[in-house]
């Protein structure tokens, strides 16, 4: 992403106060069993990095989130919303290209050209309607495509949750994002600004059912992340993994009769 | 910056309604109506996939219909639950699979507790989503299963009046002559598999009887926070 100096400047204002804010209160408290997932070796440092992006989050970007969604009325929220969704298509396109799924591309392709001349520069998303089907595809998952397995889940600070064939992902989609090509800098900025509260402003619901349902939070999100990702590369249809641990207990307690272990098999 | 993975994380908003109504559709919810008394018969004899379509549709309809349960009414909600609820869906397998290894170290009282409780506090959690679901619609996608599969994976997609459609599947198992729902997904998240590692941790640390305080605890605390809003 390209800054400008003011912006750089703001930026490290920003960081550094975010730094505060995590640095009083204490890392997070680490269970034993930490690292002890094959999923995720890393898990103490995602840990602190995960409760260090909960701190600046509470401090910094919801309060700002919650203000948008309580003040701007909801048909507004949901054209901004779509306006970004539509700006998306386009990296869509080109990864649905990569994947090897041409007739994807051209869906979103055409959703693009729909969305900003009928719909209005993507406020509405007559694409969709027309029964052209939204796809949400990025470069980590065209790696994943390509073949590459996760590897370690890894949380970024500021970005969140990531592995790192996602993380590459990540910075590859930097480049195909259209938002890094707005100048002057200062609108970019404040696009990228607007598109990052309206996310988070959409994360509220979610965020409370997280907050009952989990037993322990950073576990739940990674585990649905992780699962989210793998069913994204197979759009919707990933193979089913079996558990090993899941033998069903069909037999009664009582049946010490049946020896499953054939000798010298 | 945070653009990708929050976009992926976005849809969580959606898998809240969504997952409010894959645990009604579990509970079984028959719509009240002249149906009611013998649909349970009728419902279990059908194949797995009809029997989706025909809870999930109910749920909706009773939902759509019912201004308490739209407004989160939890003794409602509950009475629904315990009422429709054991024909159609098998909690037991459900948090034995979400239990793992301690399942087999467990009393069957503390594995009765540990369903009860899982139950209660999947009940509890999702209930707040139910308002939203007020306008969705289901679909079912394509059903691919043997006749003679004793396990089976039925997918469809719920569709709100605007927004993105949202990918809900259901595990069923048959068991005698019935099928029961064992797991649900909502776009590509399973449910077991999502609680399995804290389940685990749980047991690691502090055993079955751990992991049954922290459901209870949880779902005390839960409870209390309830009845003060």
């Amino acid at each position: 992403m390209r800054l400008g100096h003011a912006s750089m400047m703001r930026f490290l204002r920003v960081t550094a106060l975010a730094a505060v804010v995590a640095l009083t209160g204490a890392c997070a408290t680490i269970p034993p069993t930490a690292g002890s997932n094959p999923v995720d070796p890393l898990e103490r440092y995602n840990r602190h990095v995960s409760e260090f992006n909960d701190r600046v989050d509470r401090a910094l970007l919801k309060p700002v989130a919650q203000a948008y969604a309580d003040y701007v009325p909801s048909p507004v929220r949901e054209c901004v919303g779509n306006i970004f969704s539509n700006i998306a298509d386009v990296p869509n396109a080109l990864n649905n290209l990569l994947q090897g799924k041409p007739a994807a591309a051209v869906s979103d392709i055409c959703r693009v050209v729909i969305n900003t001349t009928v719909g209005v520069l993507g406020c509405f998303d007559v694409a969709s309607k027309a029964g052209l089907e939204k796809s949400e595809e990025d470069f980590g998952q065209t790696l994943g495509r390509w073949g590459s397995g996760p590897g370690p889940y890894f949380v970024w600070p500021f970005l969140g949750p990531s592995t790192i064939r996602d993380s590459v992902g990540r910075v590859v989609g930097f480049y195909t994002d259209p938002l890094d090509y707005v100048d002057p800098v200062r609108t970019r900025n404040s696009l990228w600004a607007t598109r990052l509260i309206d996310t988070r402003a959409s994360l509220f619901p979610a965020e409370k059912v997280i907050e009952g349902a989990a037993l322990d939070k950073y576990q739940f999100i990674r585990d649905a992340y992780l699962q989210r990702r793998r069913s994204l590369i197979y759009d919707g249809n990933p193979p089913r993994e079996r558990d090993p641990e899941d033998e069903p207990e069909q037999k009664p307690a009582s049946a010490p009769d049946q020896p499953n272990a054939v000798p010298g098999r | 910056m945070k653009s990708v993975s929050i976009r992926n994380m976005g849809k969580m908003k959606h898998l809240v309604a969504v997952l409010a109504v894959a645990l009604f559709t579990i509970a079984g919810a028959q719509a009240q109506g002249t149906a009611a008394a013998n649909a349970p018969a009728s419902v279990t004899a059908q194949s797995p996939d009809a029997l989706v379509l025909t809870l999930s549709n109910d749920v909706l309809d009773a939902i759509k219909k019912d201004k308490t349960l739209q407004s989160g009414d939890l003794t409602r909600l509950n009475a629904l639950v315990d009422e429709k609820i054991l024909p159609y869906v098998n909690f037991e397998k459900m948090t034995q699979l979400a239990v793992g290894r301690g399942w087999r170290q467990a009393s069957p009282e503390q594995r009765q507790r540990l369903t009860k409780e899982f139950r209660a506090l999947l009940v509890r959690t999702y209930s707040g989503a139910v308002s939203t679901v007020k306008d969705h619609q289901v679909q079912m996608r394509p059903f691919r299963a043997q006749p003679t599969d004793t396990d089976v994976l039925v997918r469809t997609q719920v569709v709100p009046s605007r927004g993105d459609a949202i990918q809900l599947d259901y595990r069923l198992e048959k068991s005698d002559a019935s099928w029961k729902i064992y797991d649900v997904s909502v776009l590509g998240v399973w449910l077991v598999e999502n609680y399995k590692s804290q389940f685990a941790s749980e047991v690691t640390q502090n055993g079955v009887d751990g992991l049954i305080k922290a459901l209870t605890d949880r779902n005390r605390q839960l409870e209390t926070a309830t009845r003060k809003s």
